[in-house]
């Protein structure tokens, strides 16, 4: 008798095969680009903001690309921004990056348990900050603190945050680097991913609903992409033509997973969009200028009741995921180097420098101050204390607000866990 | 009223006086809900304020929680406990958590409404208790009402709460109470005394049970549909019983339950559903903990079977008169 499974009765059909993406370079490979298509600088069209979702499916297929090699803005999408916000934009990222250098030591010097830098990236948190209102809601990843830098948060609370210290606004209780600035408009940050991408369309309806002018924007990787709040976010969008902009960060890598593993194979993370009636726009992640526009574009859209827009931001994640990453496990060494769009500080610099608005004099400048600028605000923090050293919130807080008001177990609780420090701490006082 | 008006009451008296109340979910729009708890409201409130939304629990609760962030405050409608599970993530991992991590900068003042329980020849999707999910989750309220009087008033106060609340409406008890004995007709609400509804508002303060009768020789802690069961069963058994309907089991009324089982010295703990890691295992850890040495009798649990629910064997699922019966008599049994 044939199982149900069996192939007996099935005639000479071709076995099936399973396919499982590989990355095209391991560890040891060389790495070369060439297959990757790069759009030229200038040549994608701008359409209307109030065009069809349909009429940007080609640029969902395409890369918007401003700076050209020689540094140039060029074509339509050119935001033709005047030099001093230009140079504004340059130290915002720049000041990310000498952030997370300073922060990734921190961790390596035991200040702190965890640190996820941002670089290469700068530039899909630091231009769309700019170009959206300070009041419009952002709904970040934890690799998203190029907005909170260009907002003007202070550094000295991003790493009280970061040494779970005693000034930690946050009173210890998050993982370092998941921050939250209600008075930034920075939605607190979730462990959980892509999370916020219904969230901040629940934000842009009810502004819809309250008839306000403010909107949304949400940012998730390329890999969280293949969440299912991914699509719920995308569809409630659609469905309510929500104020939103949702940006994905396709920085090729998802910890030690390919963007193959979250459909890059098949098509682009932009392309999705059309499927649901939403606007999409594919753009050069590192092109400060691209970025800037793209998210210009998708602001005045939304904000004139155009509905959504999904923006793919095609990037390169130039160091490890996190401080507990080792990439050299899974990726060649030599991809950073042949990334063939380059690095988004470097390219606004050459831009600012082609005009005549900036030195490398000015740059190195730039780049040592920043550099003490970090130095003194982690100097500060430092007086609050680092992670494991005692200087953290007192005990109670860790049971306050998980309710408005505690109720009688937590009270109880509390008062557990005071006693026992009492018993380990005799001279212990709060 | 029946539950379901006095629900629908509920919704429209807070729809009209706070403009950031709002009321979304499945069919509950133009239709009115599946169980009719939401008729009438679009048409008097508008478009924007009670909405359809598209078949997607994370979304419903996803976009609820966005919205609290802004400053509103949702109500969105599960049609059924049985499919909450979707939203589960954004339940357990966000609405619960945000005040907490965001040290209060954030919060999600959402109400989740979720017609729940058994009884109803619903099978395995359309009947499940599971309470016990969100009890076990640091951050949400549960409340369930089992009478319309404090459906509306415990449905306003979790409006107005400040947390997030899961609110669990026992569907077989909508139209009339019902006392366990499935073969005999329904006996509608409007026979029934906490079928008066105050008109306007009112609230019934969560965190506060509620003592359904007073007695002197055994407590019975229940919540929901199992209420009306536990009474019926007591009067028929003729036990001096003292029945206490939770209404909140987070956070819950641990003075009525330890004065009660102080006084009783026994207690019997009913539940829909599933035993085992049910509400009612916490229930039992706390009355032996806390009244140890006024036990005369170990704690009994009657619950659901640790199966999935049945449809063709519904009734020997149901904790029914017989399995309350049973233990009632072993908890009196003389010592």
């Amino acid at each position: 008798m044939s199982s149900p499974n069996s192939a007996t009765d099935r005639g000479n059909l071709p076995p099936l095969s399973l396919h499982v993406p590989e990355p095209r370079f391991r560890p040891g490979d060389a790495a070369d680009y060439s297959h990757l298509p790069i759009s030229q600088a200038g040549a994608q069209a701008r359409p209307d903001e109030a065009c069809a979702p349909v009429e940007t499916h080609p640029l969902c297929l395409d890369l918007i690309r401003v700076l050209d090699d020689e540094g140039r803005a060029v074509g339509p999408w050119n935001p033709a921004l005047d030099a001093e916000t230009l140079r504004r934009m340059l130290r915002a990222m720049a000041l990310t990056r000498a952030f997370d250098d300073r922060m990734y030591r921190a961790q390596r010097q035991g200040k702190t348990s965890f640190y996820m830098k941002s670089t290469g990236e700068e530039a899909t948190a630091v231009a769309p900050a700019m170009a959206l209102a300070p009041d419009d809601m952002v709904f970040p990843t934890y690799r998203q603190q190029g907005l909170l830098i260009t907002r003007g948060y202070p550094l000295v609370e991003m790493i009280n945050q970061i040494y779970s210290n005693r000034a930690d606004k946050l009173l210890g209780r998050q993982l370092p680097v998941m921050y939250s600035a209600r008075e930034q408009s920075f939605f607190s940050i979730s462990g959980n991913l892509a999370t916020q991408f219904p969230q901040a369309v629940g934000w842009a309806m009810a502004s819809a609903i309250k008839g306000d002018t403010r909107i949304a924007a949400a940012w998730l990787g390329e890999g969280s992409s293949a969440e299912g709040d991914f699509h719920s976010g995308l569809t409630f969008a659609a469905v309510y033509n929500a104020p939103v902009i949702f940006n994905i960060v396709n920085n090729q890598w998802a910890i030690s997973s390919f963007s193959g593993f979250a459909g890059a194979e098949r098509t682009t993370f932009a392309a999705r969009a059309i499927g649901y009636g939403i606007a999409g726009l594919r753009v050069d992640g590192n092109d400060p200028l691209a970025v800037y526009a793209a998210s210009r574009w998708a602001a005045d859209r939304a904000r004139a009741n155009g509905g959504p827009t999904l923006i793919e931001h095609f990037t390169y994640r130039a160091e490890g995921h996190s401080t507990s990453d080792d990439p050299g496990q899974y990726r060649s060494a030599q991809e950073r180097a042949e990334w063939p769009l380059g690095d988004p500080v470097t390219r606004l610099k050459q831009h600012l420098i082609a005009l005549g608005e900036w030195s490398e004099d000015a740059h190195a400048a730039m780049d040592l101050e920043l550099v003490e600028t970090v130095k003194a605000a982690a100097r500060e923090a430092e007086k609050n204390g680092v992670l494991g050293q005692g200087l953290h919130h007192p005990t109670r807080t860790l049971f306050e607000g998980v309710f408005e008001e505690m109720p009688w177990h937590l009270r109880e609780q509390s008062e557990q866990a005071i006693h026992e420090r009492r018993i380990r701490y005799p001279d212990w006082q709060e | 009223m029946n539950m379901i008006e006095a629900i629908n009451d509920a919704l429209d008296i807070m729809l009209a006086r706070d403009p950031d109340v709002v009321v979304l979910g499945e069919d509950v729009g133009y239709f009115g809900g599946v169980f009719r708890a939401t008729a009438g409201l679009q048409k008097k409130h508008g478009r924007t304020r009670v909405f359809d939304t598209p078949i997607s629990e994370c979304g419903i609760i996803g976009v609820a929680v966005g919205m609290g962030a802004y400053g509103l405050r949702p109500v969105p409608e599960i049609q059924f406990a049985d499919y909450i599970y979707p939203g589960l993530d954004q339940l357990v991992s966000e609405a619960a958590r945000l005040r907490y991590r965001s040290a209060g900068e954030f919060i999600a003042p959402l109400t989740v409404r979720s017609p729940f329980g058994g009884g109803i020849f619903g099978g395995q999707t359309h009947s499940q208790s599971p309470e016990a999910l969100f009890t076990h989750v640091a951050g949400l309220k549960t409340v369930i009402p089992s009478t319309p009087h404090d459906a509306k008033g415990l449905l306003i106060a979790a409006i107005e709460d400040n947390d997030p609340v899961i609110f669990f409406e026992p569907k077989r008890i909508y139209n009339g109470p019902f006392d366990g004995y499935y073969d005999k007709p329904v006996e509608p609400w409007s026979r029934h005394p906490d079928s008066e509804v105050p008109e306007g508002h009112y609230r019934v303060p969560l965190g506060k049970a509620r003592i359904v009768q007073a007695g002197e020789a055994l407590t019975v802690l229940a919540y929901g549909t199992m209420v009306h069961v536990a009474r019926a069963v007591c009067a028929e058994k003729g036990v001096d019983a003292e029945i206490l309907d939770l209404r909140t089991l987070v956070p819950l009324d641990i003075d009525a339950i330890e004065a009660s089982v102080r006084k009783t010295g026994r207690c019997l703990i009913v539940h829909e559903a599933t035993r085992t890691g049910g509400f009612g295992a916490e229930l039992s850890a706390l009355v032996q903990e806390r009244c140890f040495y006024h036990l005369e009798a170990p704690i009994e649990r009657v619950t659901g079977f640790d199966t999935p629910y049945p449809h063709s064997l519904e009734w020997a699922y149901f904790p029914g008169p017989v399995r309350l019966g049973e233990a009632i008599d072993r908890l009196m049994m003389p010592a």
